[in-house]
């Protein structure tokens, strides 16, 4: 018998400090096959700041930066410009990302900056206890909105694949979901030509993944997968909002 | 042919697998890892159609399917 | 080489560039923008990396990346972009990552105003950033020192894989003075410098199969391992502290009546007074702090002569190193400080009346 599907070899051999059943996982699998399968693990660099995934630098076979909050498109640029011939992503979480960390986002798009922007949307701060997020959807209840978000206090909910579809330099920006067998085949996909555009050295290239977050949402994994498919995905429209590659 | 195995190091008995598996032959075990957590295992290999839906859907990589 | 006039901004931009720095990130602010505005200009020449940032957030951020690439970058800003950076050197001091940072000083706080100012030297030397780390801060009096730090820098930041900050002022980065540079690296010089980084950097696996996991860190969780880290910092801090303090001794003597402490811009001025009290035969000495941290403790208290009644600091500020003078002095002698602030800056005139005060006393 032969091993079909086996631990990539971008990971490393230590256990996720994720919750059981959150999703991360199955984001960090995607990208580090993606590594594997265009064959840069010895060229690769991943950038995470803060957020449950801020620990990445241990699970990722590969040169590791760890960030402030916010802050790692920037990281990334100062890496990718210092070594041109790394190829360098980043992993950020939807209140490092859309909130604080807005600025350097938006202008590291702009710019055209050749990294890959992963980014995990699960409505919600994770690593700090469950408080809203600006991907916090209407009338979500979380620890900082215990009424339930309200839009006339503080706005919608950012969709962040749809705002950066407005910059003219992106090169690939997608919107997946990791909720169901068939959405995580999509999602590799979209990781996997992320990667390989990243390593053509092509442009910018943005993959969301719309996730969960069981333990601060207060459901097992199974029904947040069910939350998430009933209740994000009618907001985060899932599909490719832009592929230069493909035009 | 086909096995599906279970590392149990890494398994954190989300029950994702379980819930996803076509073939319904994977369950928690009786047995606990050492973080405490009842981790999947196969029960009947021989209906392991090696369709890789498992391996796909667990967060934590902990699965190896083999044809 | 021949000297050319230059204003401090331009000169250290050049020197940098001739020290190796190839990367250099920054955003606008009076009065540095000669500096941002040379690199510009001048990094495309050398095929280096110019990047105007969206902030000095995001600046000090690509420096932190390209610092953890063991590549030579630089940033500059003056006081209140300098606060902004200040969240990013905490993260570059804890991951132990050489970077060079200058500081061309103003008026503040707040927006404060854009004439010379010393106010930014407890953010210095005492921190600013948050938790338990130092900068070796180096503090130039003249176009042709703050040049001269340039390469110092570099060297000490690989050094020590700290971050080193060039502490100047609005005064400095704008006067003209002649400068000699230093010959320039070579391209295969530069080259080599990231390879003694290698070991620890971000950097492409050259050896085949096998893989390298290098982590660029600052996060420790377990408390243990924290102290462990933050331990070893002060070791180093402490290695630093015992071969890099410098200073310069002016008109030191048994005759001094007054020993002077001043650093930078406010250290010129002193100097014309020290050389205009000369001629009514009266004798100041000055110590000069050239780096503000590590600090000459114990050069100022050696410089205390049997005849000095009094220990008088000069700070364009309200007397922030006059804590370290305080001290460095022990109670001694009185220590007393003089200041102007708000870019106010005090005239040779005004700090000899102050020494002459001393005399009659
Ligand atoms: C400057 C700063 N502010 C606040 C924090 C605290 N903090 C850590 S993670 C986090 C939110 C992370 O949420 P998200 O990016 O959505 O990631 P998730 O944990 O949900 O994956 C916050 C506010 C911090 N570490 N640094
Ligand atoms: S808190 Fe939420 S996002 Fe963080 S690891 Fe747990 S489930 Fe995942
Ligand atoms: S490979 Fe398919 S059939 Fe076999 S255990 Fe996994 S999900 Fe079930
Ligand atoms: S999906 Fe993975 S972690 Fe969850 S129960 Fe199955 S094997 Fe264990
Ligand atoms: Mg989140």
């Amino acid at each position: 018998m032969e091993k079909i599907s086996y631990r990539p070899e971008s990971l490393t051999q230590t256990p996720f400090t994720y919750c059981p059943g959150c999703l991360h996982g199955v984001a960090h699998r995607l990208i580090a096959e993606a590594v594997d399968e265009h064959g840069l693990i010895n060229k690769m660099a991943g950038v995470a700041p803060v957020g449950c995934s801020v620990f990445a630098y241990k699970f990722f076979n590969f040169d590791m930066a760890e960030a402030a909050h916010g802050r790692a498109p920037a990281v990334a640029t100062g890496i990718k410009r210092a070594r041109p011939d790394m190829h360098v992503f980043t992993y950020q979480g939807d209140g490092d990302l859309a909130a604080i960390g807005t600025a350097e986002i938006v202008h590291a798009a702009n710019r055209g900056e050749k990294i890959s922007v992963f980014f995990v949307n699960n409505a919600i701060y994770g690593m700090t206890g469950g408080q809203m997020a600006p991907t916090t959807l209407p009338d979500m209840k979380t620890t900082t909105s215990p009424y339930g978000r309200d839009t006339d206090d503080i706005g919608y909910p950012i969709r962040v694949c749809e705002l950066l579809d407005t910059l003219v330099s992106p090169y690939y920006i997608e919107r997946v979901s990791l909720l169901s067998t068939a959405d995580i085949l999509r999602a590799k996909k979209a990781v996997s030509k992320a990667i390989q555009y990243n390593k053509e050295g092509r442009g910018f290239t943005f993959i969301e993944f719309v996730s969960t977050c069981p333990t601060n949402w207060g459901l097992d994994p199974l029904k947040a997968r069910t939350w998430a498919k009933e209740n994000m995905l009618p907001f985060f429209k899932l599909g490719c909002f832009r592929d230069k590659g493909a035009e | 042919m086909a096995r599906t195995t279970v590392d149990p190091k890494f398994c954190k008995g989300c029950g994702l697998c379980i819930e996803d598996c076509p073939k319904k032959i994977l369950r928690f075990s009786e047995n606990i890892n050492d973080k405490g957590y009842h981790y999947a295992e196969c029960f009947a290999q021989e209906e392991c159609i090696a369709c890789k839906i498992c391996y796909i859907t667990c967060p934590d990589v902990a699965i190896t399917v083999e044809k | 080489m021949a000297k050319i006039l230059m204003k401090g901004n331009e000169a250290i931009a050049e020197a940098a560039i001739r020290s190796g720095c190839r990367l250099y990130f920054a955003y606008p602010i009076t009065p540095q923008s000669e500096l941002i505005e040379y690199m510009a200009r001048m990094m495309p020449k050398v095929n280096g990396t110019f990047l105007q940032a969206e902030s000095e957030v995001a600046a000090i951020n690509m420096v932190y990346g390209a610092a953890g690439s063991g590549k030579r970058v630089m940033t500059s800003s003056s006081s209140p972009g300098i606060s902004l950076k200040m969240e990013g050197i905490s993260y570059i001091a804890g991951a132990e990552l050489p970077a060079v940072i200058v500081n061309v000083q103003r008026g503040g706080p707040g927006l404060g105003d854009i004439q010379p100012a010393q106010g930014d030297y407890f953010q210095a030397t005492k921190g600013g950033g948050h938790g338990d780390y130092r900068l070796i801060v180096l503090a130039p009096a003249s176009v042709q020192e703050f040049a001269d730090m340039a390469s110092e820098a570099f060297e000490l930041a690989d050094k020590y894989r700290n971050p080193v900050m060039i502490l100047a002022d609005g005064m400095l980065g704008q006067m003209m003075e002649p400068v000699e540079f230093k010959e320039a690296l070579t391209d295969a010089e530069i080259e080599e410098l990231p390879k003694k980084h290698e070991s620890w950097c971000i950097c492409p696996n050259e050896d085949g199969d096998k893989k390298h996991h290098h982590e660029i860190n600052s996060l420790e969780i377990d408390p243990v391992v924290l102290e462990k880290h933050v331990t070893k910092l002060y070791e180093k801090y402490a290695e630093i502290e015992k071969n890099e303090i410098s200073y310069e001794r002016y008109n030191i003597s048994d005759d001094n009546e007054v020993l002077c402490v001043a650093w930078g811009t406010a250290s010129r001025i002193v100097k014309s007074a020290i050389n205009e009290v000369k001629k009514d035969g009266k004798s100041v000495g000055m110590i000069r702090p050239i780096k503000v941290w590590p600090y000459p403790y114990e050069a100022i208290a050696q410089a205390i002569g049997p005849k000095v009644k009094k220990v008088y600091v000069f700070e364009l500020n309200t007397g922030q190193m006059l804590d370290d003078v305080k001290i460095a002095v022990a109670g001694k002698v009185p220590v007393e400080f003089w200041g102007k602030v708000g870019g106010v800056v005090f005239t040779p005139a005004e700090i000899k009346e102050k020494l002459e005060a001393c005399f009659k006393e």
